[in-house]
């Protein structure tokens, strides 16, 4: 019960994202093709607001909800793992024009289908795992 | 409340979506949604195949707490907040489409070329769906985050790694949005 608020920010989420417009394939397909600015206002002005939050965090201004400094853990460093990872993850996100979080929102609206796209993010996730030795990063 | 029905514009979106990222970090945790997949997979016993996935699954409990969330919260949207599910794209986006065979694109939420269940049933329809979600996992988890973890958090704050890994997004999506999906549909 202690998590009970994180399904309470993740309802939100699944509600924002649905009602912006951002898990439909169409969305996606047309941010690709630069024919709207929704999607890049969307997270543009996501990033803007973030970057100011951040400030707001790493300089101490707003704490945690026990009073703690907020650190953001940074990513770990690489150049071919991000720019490799990245191609592959694009490749799949422009197919079925939804990432990871989406994936699960549409599923809540009854789509049924879309249990074979994550059932194939698992097997890809333990794909990665299994050879990431022989991968570059 | 018309407007809660009404399809939301970009610049309500973007700042929620950054809200939603504040009150994960408020709250002790963060954002980044792709590792809940490496949570699913050790829960399903995917430490029998790699040492990986023998973590700790209950340390990322919260995490599948909100993705369950998120399921819900797609729910309610759809049952409850969106009578009109039509999508207002670019004139030019659904002549696009029409080109490669979707047919009034944009006059449902999703494409059925994709997601219905007629679809799934043909192997190339099986196979768009797994493959695509193989993609998504393997890429995100290599490249370290997902749109929520890079592009998101990582952008906002002003990450190398993730300015990497969010061009690297852009190559892959405008690959297979203008060379590929000619070619498959």
């Amino acid at each position: 019960m202690r998590h009970i608020k994180f399904l309470f920010i993740g309802i939100l989420f699944g509600i924002v994202l649905s009602k912006a417009e951002v898990i439909s394939w169409y969305r996606i397909y047309e941010m690709f093709k630069f024919q709207s600015f929704h999607m890049y206002g969307i997270i543009g002005s996501a990033v803007v607001i973030g970057i100011i939050i951040f400030r707001f965090f790493n300089k101490g201004l707003i704490k945690d909800y026990l009073g703690n400094k907020i650190n953001i853990e940074p990513k770990k460093k690489g150049f071919s793992r991000n720019i490799l990872g990245g191609i592959i993850f694009g490749l799949g996100w422009g197919l079925i024009g939804a990432c990871p979080g989406p994936m699960f929102i549409i599923l809540g609206r009854g789509v049924l289908t879309i249990a074979i796209a994550i059932f194939g993010g698992l097997l890809g996730v333990l794909f990665y795992h299994i050879i990431k030795h022989k991968l570059p990063h | 409340m018309d407007f809660i029905l009404e399809p939301w514009p970009w610049y309500i979106g973007g700042p929620l979506i950054a809200f939603v990222m504040f009150l994960l970090f408020y709250f002790g945790k963060k954002f980044g949604i792709s590792s809940n997949l490496e949570t699913i997979c050790a829960l399903g016993g995917a430490g029998k195949l790699h040492d990986f996935f023998n973590l700790d699954w209950k340390k990322n409990g919260w995490n599948l707490v909100f993705i369950l969330g998120t399921v819900i919260g797609g729910f309610i949207a759809f049952q409850y907040l969106t009578p009109e599910e039509a999508i207002a794209l670019n004139p030019q986006t659904v002549q696009d489409l029409a080109e490669i065979g979707f047919n009034d694109a944009g006059s449902k939420y999703l494409p059925d070329e994709l997601f219905s269940i007629d679809t799934m049933l043909t192997l190339k329809g099986f196979l768009i769906l797994l493959g695509s979600g193989i993609l998504v996992g393997f890429g995100a988890r290599y490249a370290g985050g997902c749109t929520s973890g890079h592009a998101i958090t990582g952008l906002s704050n002003l990450e190398l790694p993730s300015l990497i890994s969010v061009i690297g997004f852009f190559i892959g999506g405008l690959i297979m949005t203008w060379i590929l999906l000619p070619l498959i549909f």
